[in-house]
Protein backbone atom coordinates (compact mmCIF):
# COMPACT_ATOMS: atom_id res chain seq x y z
CA UNK A 1 0.00 0.00 0.00
CA UNK A 2 1.57 3.19 -0.92
CA UNK A 3 1.78 6.11 1.44
CA UNK A 4 -0.71 8.39 2.12
CA UNK A 5 -0.50 11.98 0.71
CA UNK A 6 -1.35 14.56 3.68
CA UNK A 7 -2.87 16.79 1.43
CA UNK A 8 -5.92 16.24 0.16
CA UNK A 9 -6.06 17.10 -3.76
CA UNK A 10 -8.95 19.36 -3.52
CA UNK A 11 -6.95 21.47 -0.26
CA UNK A 12 -5.07 24.79 -1.04
CA UNK A 13 -1.44 24.94 -1.36
CA UNK A 14 -0.29 27.18 1.48
CA UNK A 15 0.61 30.01 -0.80
CA UNK A 16 -2.40 30.23 -2.05
CA UNK A 17 -4.59 31.03 1.59
CA UNK A 18 -5.79 33.90 2.57
CA UNK A 19 -4.17 35.62 6.00
CA UNK A 20 -7.27 34.01 7.62
CA UNK A 21 -6.75 30.91 6.40
CA UNK A 22 -2.69 31.18 7.08
CA UNK A 23 -3.10 32.62 10.58
CA UNK A 24 -5.78 29.26 11.33
CA UNK A 25 -4.11 26.79 9.97
CA UNK A 26 -0.61 28.43 11.98
CA UNK A 27 -2.36 28.30 15.01
CA UNK A 28 -4.07 24.98 14.58
CA UNK A 29 -0.23 23.52 14.38
CA UNK A 30 -1.35 22.51 10.41
CA UNK A 31 1.90 24.30 9.50
CA UNK A 32 4.62 26.13 10.47
CA UNK A 33 5.89 29.32 9.29
CA UNK A 34 8.80 27.93 7.93
CA UNK A 35 6.64 25.86 5.42
CA UNK A 36 4.22 28.96 4.92
CA UNK A 37 7.45 30.82 4.41
CA UNK A 38 8.93 28.11 2.08
CA UNK A 39 5.94 27.91 -0.22
CA UNK A 40 5.49 31.26 -0.56
CA UNK A 41 9.45 31.27 -1.85
CA UNK A 42 9.12 28.10 -3.83
CA UNK A 43 5.66 29.77 -5.98
CA UNK A 44 7.88 32.87 -6.18
CA UNK A 45 11.04 30.78 -7.59
CA UNK A 46 9.09 29.39 -10.19
CA UNK A 47 6.76 31.82 -11.43
CA UNK A 48 8.23 34.92 -10.62
CA UNK A 49 10.95 35.19 -13.85
CA UNK A 50 8.09 35.16 -15.80
CA UNK A 51 5.85 37.71 -14.08
CA UNK A 52 8.95 40.05 -12.79
CA UNK A 53 6.72 41.09 -9.83
CA UNK A 54 9.77 41.13 -7.29
CA UNK A 55 12.40 43.33 -8.01
CA UNK A 56 14.40 41.45 -5.37
CA UNK A 57 13.39 38.35 -2.89
CA UNK A 58 14.34 38.59 0.41
CA UNK A 59 16.74 35.60 1.86
CA UNK A 60 14.59 34.18 4.82
CA UNK A 61 15.25 36.16 8.03
CA UNK A 62 15.56 33.26 10.24
CA UNK A 63 15.06 35.19 13.67
CA UNK A 64 12.31 37.09 12.33
CA UNK A 65 10.65 33.09 11.42
CA UNK A 66 12.10 31.33 14.66
CA UNK A 67 10.20 34.61 16.50
CA UNK A 68 7.15 34.18 15.05
CA UNK A 69 6.68 30.77 15.54
CA UNK A 70 7.48 31.06 19.09
CA UNK A 71 4.65 33.75 19.68
CA UNK A 72 2.58 31.70 17.96
CA UNK A 73 3.34 28.51 20.21
CA UNK A 74 3.11 30.87 23.77
CA UNK A 75 0.43 33.47 22.32
CA UNK A 76 -1.72 30.95 20.76
CA UNK A 77 -5.09 32.83 19.62
CA UNK A 78 -3.57 36.07 21.15
CA UNK A 79 -1.05 36.34 18.75
CA UNK A 80 -1.36 38.85 16.54
CA UNK A 81 -3.60 37.62 13.02
CA UNK A 82 -0.38 38.58 10.59
CA UNK A 83 2.25 36.47 12.81
CA UNK A 84 4.38 34.46 10.65
CA UNK A 85 2.42 36.03 7.50
CA UNK A 86 4.74 36.37 4.55
CA UNK A 87 4.19 39.61 2.57
CA UNK A 88 5.14 41.50 -0.64
CA UNK A 89 6.37 45.43 0.22
CA UNK A 90 5.97 47.62 -3.24
CA UNK A 91 9.29 49.44 -3.88
CA UNK A 92 8.82 52.74 -2.32
CA UNK A 93 8.28 51.51 1.07
CA UNK A 94 11.67 51.48 3.20
CA UNK A 95 13.01 48.92 4.95
CA UNK A 96 16.02 48.96 6.92
CA UNK A 97 18.86 48.19 5.34
CA UNK A 98 17.34 47.05 2.03
CA UNK A 99 17.20 48.48 -1.48
CA UNK A 100 14.10 51.35 -2.08
CA UNK A 101 14.79 51.98 -5.19
CA UNK A 102 11.00 52.71 -6.69
CA UNK A 103 11.79 50.94 -9.56
CA UNK A 104 14.33 54.08 -10.44
CA UNK A 105 18.05 53.82 -12.02
CA UNK A 106 18.05 57.37 -9.46
CA UNK A 107 18.02 55.11 -6.62
CA UNK A 108 18.71 51.60 -7.66
CA UNK A 109 21.71 51.49 -4.92
CA UNK A 110 19.40 53.08 -2.27
CA UNK A 111 19.63 51.49 0.84
CA UNK A 112 17.02 52.30 3.19
CA UNK A 113 18.35 53.60 6.56
CA UNK A 114 15.03 53.84 8.67
CA UNK A 115 11.81 51.22 8.55
CA UNK A 116 8.90 52.92 6.82
CA UNK A 117 6.33 53.68 10.35
CA UNK A 118 3.88 51.03 8.85
CA UNK A 119 7.14 48.54 8.37
CA UNK A 120 7.78 49.11 12.04
CA UNK A 121 4.00 48.40 12.64
CA UNK A 122 4.24 45.06 10.62
CA UNK A 123 7.32 43.98 12.48
CA UNK A 124 5.65 44.16 15.43
CA UNK A 125 2.88 42.31 14.74
CA UNK A 126 4.84 39.42 13.77
CA UNK A 127 4.67 39.61 10.01
CA UNK A 128 7.56 38.59 7.59
CA UNK A 129 8.80 40.25 3.70
CA UNK A 130 9.60 38.16 1.05
CA UNK A 131 10.69 40.81 -1.37
CA UNK A 132 10.13 44.34 -2.83
CA UNK A 133 7.83 44.41 -5.73
CA UNK A 134 7.74 46.07 -9.01
CA UNK A 135 6.29 49.36 -10.06
CA UNK A 136 5.88 52.42 -12.61
CA UNK A 137 8.63 54.38 -11.19
CA UNK A 138 8.43 56.22 -8.67
CA UNK A 139 4.76 55.07 -9.04
CA UNK A 140 3.97 56.95 -11.87
CA UNK A 141 1.68 54.97 -14.25
CA UNK A 142 -0.98 52.43 -14.81
CA UNK A 143 0.70 49.55 -16.14
CA UNK A 144 4.11 49.30 -14.50
CA UNK A 145 5.44 49.53 -18.09
CA UNK A 146 7.12 52.49 -16.69
CA UNK A 147 9.33 50.66 -14.37
CA UNK A 148 13.11 51.12 -14.86
CA UNK A 149 13.49 47.18 -14.42
CA UNK A 150 11.49 45.76 -17.16
CA UNK A 151 7.09 45.29 -16.85
CA UNK A 152 5.44 43.13 -14.60
CA UNK A 153 3.03 40.53 -16.43
CA UNK A 154 -0.99 40.38 -15.08
CA UNK A 155 -1.28 36.03 -14.36
CA UNK A 156 -4.06 36.15 -15.58
CA UNK A 157 -2.97 37.10 -19.23
CA UNK A 158 0.43 37.78 -19.87
CA UNK A 159 0.13 39.55 -22.77
CA UNK A 160 -1.75 41.82 -20.70
CA UNK A 161 -0.53 44.39 -18.29
CA UNK A 162 -1.18 44.18 -14.36
CA UNK A 163 -1.83 47.72 -13.74
CA UNK A 164 0.12 50.13 -11.61
CA UNK A 165 1.74 51.39 -10.31
CA UNK A 166 1.82 48.76 -7.63
CA UNK A 167 1.66 46.25 -10.37
CA UNK A 168 4.09 44.24 -8.91
CA UNK A 169 2.33 43.96 -5.50
CA UNK A 170 -0.88 43.37 -7.33
CA UNK A 171 0.33 40.36 -9.83
CA UNK A 172 2.86 38.96 -6.82
CA UNK A 173 -0.77 38.37 -4.83
CA UNK A 174 -2.80 37.78 -7.58
CA UNK A 175 -0.18 34.78 -8.73
CA UNK A 176 -0.20 33.20 -4.94
CA UNK A 177 3.55 35.26 -4.49
CA UNK A 178 2.84 36.28 -1.12
CA UNK A 179 -0.11 36.30 1.06
CA UNK A 180 -1.13 39.77 0.69
CA UNK A 181 0.90 43.13 -0.17
CA UNK A 182 1.51 46.71 0.42
CA UNK A 183 0.96 49.18 -2.71
CA UNK A 184 0.63 52.80 -2.40
CA UNK A 185 -2.22 55.03 -4.04
CA UNK A 186 -2.10 58.64 -5.40
CA UNK A 187 -4.37 58.47 -8.17
CA UNK A 188 -5.54 55.12 -8.02
CA UNK A 189 -2.36 52.74 -7.55
CA UNK A 190 -4.02 50.39 -5.04
CA UNK A 191 -6.97 49.86 -6.86
CA UNK A 192 -6.57 49.85 -10.30
CA UNK A 193 -4.23 47.20 -10.21
CA UNK A 194 -6.57 45.17 -7.84
CA UNK A 195 -9.18 45.62 -10.28
CA UNK A 196 -7.41 44.16 -13.34
CA UNK A 197 -5.61 41.21 -11.28
CA UNK A 198 -8.60 40.11 -9.23
CA UNK A 199 -7.90 41.68 -6.02
CA UNK A 200 -9.31 43.62 -3.14
CA UNK A 201 -7.54 46.69 -3.05
CA UNK A 202 -7.91 49.72 -0.48
CA UNK A 203 -7.00 53.07 -0.44
CA UNK A 204 -7.73 54.43 3.21
CA UNK A 205 -8.81 57.95 4.22
CA UNK A 206 -5.98 60.33 3.63
CA UNK A 207 -3.75 60.40 7.39
CA UNK A 208 -5.09 57.25 8.25
CA UNK A 209 -1.76 55.71 6.90
CA UNK A 210 1.38 57.30 8.13
CA UNK A 211 3.55 58.19 4.89
CA UNK A 212 6.92 58.16 7.16
CA UNK A 213 9.36 56.25 5.09
CA UNK A 214 6.66 55.97 1.70
CA UNK A 215 9.42 57.56 -0.87
CA UNK A 216 7.32 60.80 -1.68
CA UNK A 217 5.10 61.32 -4.82
CA UNK A 218 1.92 63.52 -4.52
CA UNK A 219 2.32 64.11 -0.80
CA UNK A 220 -1.10 65.52 -0.27
CA UNK A 221 -2.54 62.62 -2.26
CA UNK A 222 -0.53 59.40 -1.72
CA UNK A 223 -1.71 56.87 1.08
CA UNK A 224 -0.10 53.54 1.30
CA UNK A 225 -2.79 50.67 1.35
CA UNK A 226 -3.66 46.61 1.48
CA UNK A 227 -3.51 44.66 -1.89
CA UNK A 228 -5.30 41.35 -0.43
CA UNK A 229 -7.45 38.09 -1.89
CA UNK A 230 -10.37 39.20 0.35
CA UNK A 231 -12.24 42.15 2.18
CA UNK A 232 -11.45 40.60 5.64
CA UNK A 233 -7.78 40.72 4.58
CA UNK A 234 -7.54 43.82 3.31
CA UNK A 235 -9.00 45.14 7.05
CA UNK A 236 -6.58 42.80 9.11
CA UNK A 237 -3.80 44.46 7.29
CA UNK A 238 -5.45 48.33 7.58
CA UNK A 239 -5.60 47.71 11.25
CA UNK A 240 -2.12 46.60 11.21
CA UNK A 241 -0.51 49.32 9.93
CA UNK A 242 -2.97 52.36 10.45
CA UNK A 243 -2.98 55.21 13.35
CA UNK A 244 -1.26 58.40 13.82
CA UNK A 245 2.21 58.78 13.92
CA UNK A 246 4.29 61.66 15.12
CA UNK A 247 6.77 61.15 11.92
CA UNK A 248 3.38 62.13 9.96
CA UNK A 249 1.50 65.20 10.84
CA UNK A 250 -0.85 64.67 8.60
CA UNK A 251 -2.22 61.63 10.07
CA UNK A 252 -5.08 61.99 11.60
CA UNK A 253 -6.45 60.43 15.10
CA UNK A 254 -10.18 58.24 15.43
CA UNK A 255 -13.31 60.23 15.26
CA UNK A 256 -11.97 63.44 13.46
CA UNK A 257 -14.58 63.08 11.19
CA UNK A 258 -17.96 61.96 12.48
CA UNK A 259 -18.92 59.00 10.41
CA UNK A 260 -21.70 56.64 11.12
CA UNK A 261 -21.47 53.10 11.74
CA UNK A 262 -22.42 50.61 8.85
CA UNK A 263 -25.58 49.20 8.72
CA UNK A 264 -27.14 46.16 7.69
CA UNK A 265 -28.99 47.44 4.41
CA UNK A 266 -26.72 50.37 2.61
CA UNK A 267 -27.71 52.98 0.49
CA UNK A 268 -25.41 53.07 -2.37
CA UNK A 269 -25.28 56.26 -4.30
CA UNK A 270 -24.64 56.08 -8.73
CA UNK A 271 -23.77 59.25 -10.86
CA UNK A 272 -25.69 58.07 -14.05
CA UNK A 273 -24.02 60.95 -15.95
CA UNK A 274 -20.53 59.90 -15.18
CA UNK A 275 -21.26 56.24 -16.63
CA UNK A 276 -22.95 57.45 -19.97
CA UNK A 277 -19.85 57.25 -21.97
CA UNK A 278 -16.39 55.73 -22.50
CA UNK A 279 -16.93 52.20 -20.62
CA UNK A 280 -16.41 49.37 -22.24
CA UNK A 281 -19.84 47.37 -22.88
CA UNK A 282 -18.75 44.18 -21.01
CA UNK A 283 -17.48 45.97 -18.16
CA UNK A 284 -20.53 48.23 -18.01
CA UNK A 285 -22.82 44.99 -17.75
CA UNK A 286 -20.90 43.11 -15.62
CA UNK A 287 -21.39 46.27 -13.34
CA UNK A 288 -25.00 46.75 -13.71
CA UNK A 289 -25.31 43.21 -12.81
CA UNK A 290 -23.82 43.47 -9.40
CA UNK A 291 -25.89 46.83 -9.02
CA UNK A 292 -29.04 44.67 -9.52
CA UNK A 293 -27.58 41.94 -7.04
CA UNK A 294 -26.90 44.39 -4.52
CA UNK A 295 -30.27 45.75 -4.67
CA UNK A 296 -31.73 42.33 -4.70
CA UNK A 297 -29.82 41.88 -1.17
CA UNK A 298 -31.95 44.70 0.57
CA UNK A 299 -29.46 47.50 -0.50
CA UNK A 300 -31.21 50.84 -1.97
CA UNK A 301 -29.89 52.45 -4.91
CA UNK A 302 -29.78 56.27 -5.15
CA UNK A 303 -28.76 58.29 -8.53
CA UNK A 304 -26.82 61.33 -7.56
CA UNK A 305 -24.78 64.20 -8.78
CA UNK A 306 -21.43 64.75 -8.87
CA UNK A 307 -20.47 67.54 -11.81
CA UNK A 308 -17.31 68.10 -10.94
CA UNK A 309 -16.04 64.79 -11.23
CA UNK A 310 -15.96 65.14 -15.19
CA UNK A 311 -13.46 67.71 -14.63
CA UNK A 312 -11.09 65.46 -11.77
CA UNK A 313 -8.73 63.85 -13.68
CA UNK A 314 -7.34 67.10 -15.24
CA UNK A 315 -7.43 68.64 -11.75
CA UNK A 316 -5.45 65.54 -10.80
CA UNK A 317 -2.80 66.01 -13.67
CA UNK A 318 -2.14 69.67 -12.25
CA UNK A 319 -1.97 68.83 -8.47
CA UNK A 320 0.14 65.50 -9.20
CA UNK A 321 2.52 66.76 -11.31
CA UNK A 322 3.60 69.99 -9.49
CA UNK A 323 3.93 68.00 -6.34
CA UNK A 324 5.93 65.70 -8.11
CA UNK A 325 8.21 67.91 -9.45
CA UNK A 326 8.83 69.67 -5.86
CA UNK A 327 9.59 66.44 -4.04
CA UNK A 328 11.69 65.10 -7.17
CA UNK A 329 13.27 68.24 -6.90
CA UNK A 330 15.31 66.56 -3.29
CA UNK A 331 16.76 63.67 -5.97
CA UNK A 332 20.19 65.21 -7.07
CA UNK A 333 22.92 62.28 -6.79
CA UNK A 334 24.85 64.12 -4.08
CA UNK A 335 23.52 62.88 -0.65
CA UNK A 336 22.16 60.02 -2.23
CA UNK A 337 20.97 58.05 -5.29
CA UNK A 338 22.64 58.03 -9.04
CA UNK A 339 25.55 60.90 -9.04
CA UNK A 340 26.88 61.40 -12.53
CA UNK A 341 29.59 64.08 -12.23
CA UNK A 342 30.00 67.04 -14.60
CA UNK A 343 32.17 70.60 -14.51
CA UNK A 344 30.24 71.62 -12.38
CA UNK A 345 28.11 71.46 -9.03
CA UNK A 346 25.24 72.02 -11.63
CA UNK A 347 26.44 69.73 -14.20
CA UNK A 348 26.47 67.10 -11.56
CA UNK A 349 23.13 68.06 -10.50
CA UNK A 350 21.56 67.89 -14.33
CA UNK A 351 24.12 65.03 -15.37
CA UNK A 352 22.51 62.78 -12.08
CA UNK A 353 18.70 63.93 -12.85
CA UNK A 354 19.00 63.33 -16.75
CA UNK A 355 20.68 59.81 -16.21
CA UNK A 356 18.50 58.78 -13.07
CA UNK A 357 15.08 59.47 -14.16
CA UNK A 358 12.75 57.98 -16.69
CA UNK A 359 11.16 59.11 -19.75
CA UNK A 360 7.67 59.25 -17.69
CA UNK A 361 9.28 60.57 -14.69
CA UNK A 362 10.39 63.66 -16.46
CA UNK A 363 7.63 64.66 -18.27
CA UNK A 364 5.63 64.58 -14.99
CA UNK A 365 8.73 67.13 -13.56
CA UNK A 366 8.46 69.39 -16.82
CA UNK A 367 4.36 69.39 -16.64
CA UNK A 368 5.10 70.54 -12.87
CA UNK A 369 7.42 72.77 -13.44
CA UNK A 370 5.50 74.38 -16.03
CA UNK A 371 1.79 74.31 -14.00
CA UNK A 372 3.71 76.30 -11.20
CA UNK A 373 5.87 78.55 -13.41
CA UNK A 374 4.45 81.92 -12.43
CA UNK A 375 2.21 83.51 -15.27
CA UNK A 376 0.71 79.82 -15.21
CA UNK A 377 0.18 79.04 -11.74
CA UNK A 378 -3.27 81.20 -11.79
CA UNK A 379 -4.74 79.10 -15.16
CA UNK A 380 -3.77 76.08 -13.61
CA UNK A 381 -2.62 75.36 -10.38
CA UNK A 382 -4.81 77.49 -8.50
CA UNK A 383 -7.72 76.48 -10.64
CA UNK A 384 -7.40 73.25 -10.00
CA UNK A 385 -7.20 73.57 -6.59
CA UNK A 386 -10.23 75.22 -6.25
CA UNK A 387 -11.89 72.40 -8.52
CA UNK A 388 -10.56 70.33 -5.73
CA UNK A 389 -12.76 71.71 -2.97
CA UNK A 390 -16.12 71.94 -5.81
CA UNK A 391 -15.26 68.13 -5.99
CA UNK A 392 -15.06 67.45 -2.27
CA UNK A 393 -18.18 69.94 -1.14
CA UNK A 394 -19.76 67.63 -3.86
CA UNK A 395 -19.13 64.55 -2.25
CA UNK A 396 -19.55 65.67 1.12
CA UNK A 397 -22.92 66.85 0.42
CA UNK A 398 -23.98 63.53 -1.59
CA UNK A 399 -22.88 61.74 2.03
CA UNK A 400 -26.06 63.35 3.46
CA UNK A 401 -27.96 60.91 0.86
CA UNK A 402 -26.25 58.13 0.58
CA UNK A 403 -23.79 55.78 2.63
CA UNK A 404 -21.14 54.90 -0.21
CA UNK A 405 -20.67 56.08 -3.68
CA UNK A 406 -19.92 53.07 -6.45
CA UNK A 407 -18.79 53.16 -9.86
CA UNK A 408 -16.76 50.94 -12.05
CA UNK A 409 -12.78 50.99 -10.98
CA UNK A 410 -11.72 51.14 -14.72
CA UNK A 411 -13.22 51.60 -17.78
CA UNK A 412 -11.93 48.19 -19.34
CA UNK A 413 -10.52 45.18 -18.22
CA UNK A 414 -6.61 45.04 -18.24
CA UNK A 415 -4.85 45.95 -22.02
CA UNK A 416 -2.12 44.49 -23.78
CA UNK A 417 1.38 46.12 -23.27
CA UNK A 418 1.82 48.88 -25.56
CA UNK A 419 -1.84 49.35 -26.01
CA UNK A 420 -1.70 52.80 -24.07
CA UNK A 421 1.45 54.74 -25.99
CA UNK A 422 0.56 57.87 -25.73
CA UNK A 423 0.58 59.85 -22.02
CA UNK A 424 -3.15 61.15 -22.21
CA UNK A 425 -4.58 57.43 -23.29
CA UNK A 426 -2.83 56.22 -20.06
CA UNK A 427 -3.67 58.80 -18.08
CA UNK A 428 -7.49 58.45 -18.31
CA UNK A 429 -6.92 54.79 -16.60
CA UNK A 430 -7.22 56.82 -13.44
CA UNK A 431 -10.16 58.80 -14.44
CA UNK A 432 -12.65 57.07 -11.60
CA UNK A 433 -10.17 56.78 -8.84
CA UNK A 434 -8.83 60.01 -8.83
CA UNK A 435 -11.39 61.87 -7.53
CA UNK A 436 -10.81 60.16 -3.74
CA UNK A 437 -6.98 60.34 -3.48
CA UNK A 438 -8.02 64.46 -4.40
CA UNK A 439 -11.21 64.25 -2.09
CA UNK A 440 -8.87 62.18 0.71
CA UNK A 441 -11.90 60.06 1.20
CA UNK A 442 -11.49 55.96 1.59
CA UNK A 443 -12.02 53.83 -0.90
CA UNK A 444 -12.17 50.18 -2.24
CA UNK A 445 -11.83 47.68 -5.18
CA UNK A 446 -13.47 44.26 -4.86
CA UNK A 447 -13.34 42.27 -7.36
CA UNK A 448 -16.97 42.00 -9.35
CA UNK A 449 -16.43 39.15 -11.87
CA UNK A 450 -14.62 38.26 -15.19
CA UNK A 451 -15.03 39.65 -18.92
CA UNK A 452 -13.57 37.51 -21.48
CA UNK A 453 -10.85 38.79 -23.70
CA UNK A 454 -8.74 36.54 -26.57
CA UNK A 455 -10.80 33.89 -24.66
CA UNK A 456 -9.76 34.25 -21.30
CA UNK A 457 -11.71 35.44 -18.38
CA UNK A 458 -9.92 38.93 -17.37
CA UNK A 459 -11.30 40.15 -13.94
CA UNK A 460 -12.97 43.29 -13.41
CA UNK A 461 -13.58 45.64 -9.72
CA UNK A 462 -16.52 47.38 -8.63
CA UNK A 463 -15.25 50.68 -6.44
CA UNK A 464 -17.16 52.01 -3.49
CA UNK A 465 -16.13 55.62 -1.93
CA UNK A 466 -16.95 56.32 2.04
CA UNK A 467 -16.58 59.66 3.28
CA UNK A 468 -13.68 60.18 5.47
CA UNK A 469 -13.15 57.20 8.22
CA UNK A 470 -15.55 55.26 6.38
CA UNK A 471 -13.58 52.44 5.78
CA UNK A 472 -15.99 50.18 7.80
CA UNK A 473 -18.29 51.18 5.62
CA UNK A 474 -16.83 49.98 2.72
CA UNK A 475 -15.36 46.63 4.52
CA UNK A 476 -19.55 45.63 5.05
CA UNK A 477 -19.87 47.08 1.37
CA UNK A 478 -17.45 45.55 -0.22
CA UNK A 479 -17.98 42.11 1.79
CA UNK A 480 -21.92 42.34 0.88
CA UNK A 481 -20.51 41.95 -2.94
CA UNK A 482 -17.82 38.99 -1.82
CA UNK A 483 -21.20 37.22 -0.34
CA UNK A 484 -23.01 37.38 -4.04
CA UNK B 1 0.49 75.83 -27.33
CA UNK B 2 4.08 74.88 -25.77
CA UNK B 3 7.09 75.63 -27.75
CA UNK B 4 9.98 73.59 -28.24
CA UNK B 5 11.99 76.76 -26.60
CA UNK B 6 9.33 76.43 -23.14
CA UNK B 7 10.26 72.95 -23.22
CA UNK B 8 14.14 73.72 -22.90
CA UNK B 9 13.41 76.51 -20.30
CA UNK B 10 11.44 73.90 -18.30
CA UNK B 11 13.82 71.34 -18.50
CA UNK B 12 16.86 73.97 -17.33
CA UNK B 13 14.43 75.22 -14.56
CA UNK B 14 14.37 71.38 -13.33
CA UNK B 15 18.05 70.88 -13.31
CA UNK B 16 17.49 67.80 -16.34
CA UNK B 17 18.78 67.67 -20.51
CA UNK B 18 15.97 66.95 -22.93
CA UNK B 19 17.90 65.27 -26.20
CA UNK B 20 16.58 66.96 -29.09
CA UNK B 21 14.69 64.05 -30.22
CA UNK B 22 13.06 64.09 -27.02
CA UNK B 23 12.40 67.78 -27.26
CA UNK B 24 9.81 67.34 -30.35
CA UNK B 25 8.27 64.47 -28.51
CA UNK B 26 7.39 66.18 -25.12
CA UNK B 27 6.12 69.62 -26.84
CA UNK B 28 3.39 68.09 -28.65
CA UNK B 29 2.58 66.07 -25.94
CA UNK B 30 2.22 68.74 -23.18
CA UNK B 31 -0.06 70.92 -26.20
CA UNK B 32 -2.39 67.62 -26.22
CA UNK B 33 -1.96 67.24 -21.95
CA UNK B 34 -2.53 71.27 -21.77
CA UNK B 35 -5.70 71.13 -23.94
CA UNK B 36 -7.28 68.37 -21.55
CA UNK B 37 -6.13 70.23 -18.24
CA UNK B 38 -6.98 73.24 -19.67
CA UNK B 39 -10.98 72.31 -19.59
CA UNK B 40 -10.56 73.64 -15.76
CA UNK B 41 -11.08 77.20 -17.88
CA UNK B 42 -14.53 76.19 -18.32
CA UNK B 43 -15.48 75.63 -14.66
CA UNK B 44 -17.40 78.16 -12.33
CA UNK B 45 -15.82 78.65 -9.17
CA UNK B 46 -17.87 79.63 -6.36
CA UNK B 47 -16.84 82.69 -4.56
CA UNK B 48 -16.40 81.19 -1.37
CA UNK B 49 -14.67 77.87 -1.44
CA UNK B 50 -14.33 77.00 2.03
CA UNK B 51 -16.44 75.19 2.27
CA UNK B 52 -14.82 72.41 0.26
CA UNK B 53 -11.35 73.21 2.04
CA UNK B 54 -10.14 70.31 4.64
CA UNK B 55 -10.57 71.61 8.11
CA UNK B 56 -7.24 73.33 9.53
CA UNK B 57 -6.13 71.92 12.54
CA UNK B 58 -3.26 72.39 15.00
CA UNK B 59 -1.00 69.49 14.08
CA UNK B 60 1.80 71.35 16.08
CA UNK B 61 2.99 68.65 19.03
CA UNK B 62 6.22 68.74 21.90
CA UNK B 63 9.89 68.01 20.94
CA UNK B 64 10.58 64.61 21.64
CA UNK B 65 13.90 63.05 23.08
CA UNK B 66 16.16 63.38 19.73
CA UNK B 67 18.00 59.76 18.63
CA UNK B 68 21.55 59.26 20.28
CA UNK B 69 23.82 61.34 18.13
CA UNK B 70 25.45 59.23 15.56
CA UNK B 71 23.53 56.68 15.35
CA UNK B 72 22.90 57.40 11.59
CA UNK B 73 25.65 59.09 10.79
CA UNK B 74 27.37 55.81 8.96
CA UNK B 75 24.42 54.67 7.41
CA UNK B 76 24.15 58.23 5.38
CA UNK B 77 27.38 58.68 4.73
CA UNK B 78 27.55 55.39 3.07
CA UNK B 79 25.12 56.61 0.44
CA UNK B 80 27.71 60.09 -0.28
CA UNK B 81 28.41 60.77 -3.76
CA UNK B 82 31.51 61.07 -2.25
CA UNK B 83 33.03 61.98 1.53
CA UNK B 84 35.20 63.25 3.48
CA UNK B 85 35.40 61.45 6.86
CA UNK B 86 31.56 61.74 8.00
CA UNK B 87 31.68 64.92 5.82
CA UNK B 88 29.35 65.08 2.15
CA UNK B 89 32.15 66.34 0.00
CA UNK B 90 31.02 68.72 -2.93
CA UNK B 91 32.05 71.13 -5.47
CA UNK B 92 33.50 74.54 -4.61
CA UNK B 93 31.09 77.05 -5.49
CA UNK B 94 32.68 80.35 -4.27
CA UNK B 95 35.96 81.57 -4.81
CA UNK B 96 37.36 84.74 -4.47
CA UNK B 97 37.09 86.49 -7.78
CA UNK B 98 35.83 83.82 -9.72
CA UNK B 99 32.47 83.17 -10.95
CA UNK B 100 30.42 79.80 -10.62
CA UNK B 101 30.64 78.54 -13.50
CA UNK B 102 34.58 78.68 -13.68
CA UNK B 103 34.59 77.02 -10.28
CA UNK B 104 37.70 74.39 -10.33
CA UNK B 105 37.26 70.59 -11.33
CA UNK B 106 35.83 68.58 -8.38
CA UNK B 107 38.33 66.07 -7.35
CA UNK B 108 36.90 63.20 -5.59
CA UNK B 109 38.59 61.82 -2.64
CA UNK B 110 37.20 58.36 -2.13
Amino acid sequence: MGKLSLQLPDMKKLNEMTIEEAARALRAREYSVQDLWDACIKAIHENNPKLNAYLEIFPADTAAVAAAQKRIDTEGEKAPLLCGIPLAIKDNILIEGKIASAASKMLENYRATYDATVVKKLKETGALFLGRTNMDEFAMGSSTEHSAFGKTLNPHDTTRVPGGSSGGSAAAVAAHLAIAALGSDTGGSIRQPAALTGLVGLKPTYGAVSRSGLIAMGSSLDQIGPLTKTVADARILYEAIRGKDVLDSTTIPDGLYKTAKPVKHLRIGVPKDLLKEGIDEDVRKTFDVMLEKLMKAGHTLVDIELPTSAHALAAYYVIMPAEVSTNLARLDGIRYGHFSRGDTLLDDYINSRTEGFGEETRRRILLGTFVLSSGYIDAYYRKADAARAILRKEYDDSFTKVDVITFPTTLSPAFKFGDKGDPLSMYLEDIFTVTANLTGMPAISVPMGNVKRDGKDLPVGIHFTAPHQGEEILFAIGAAVEKI
Amino acid sequence: MATIDDVKKLAALARMRVGDAELAKFTSEFDAILAYVGQLEQLNLPKDLKAGKPPVRNVMREDGEPHKGGTYTEKLAEQFSAREGNALSVKQIIQHGKAFASAPRYEKTK
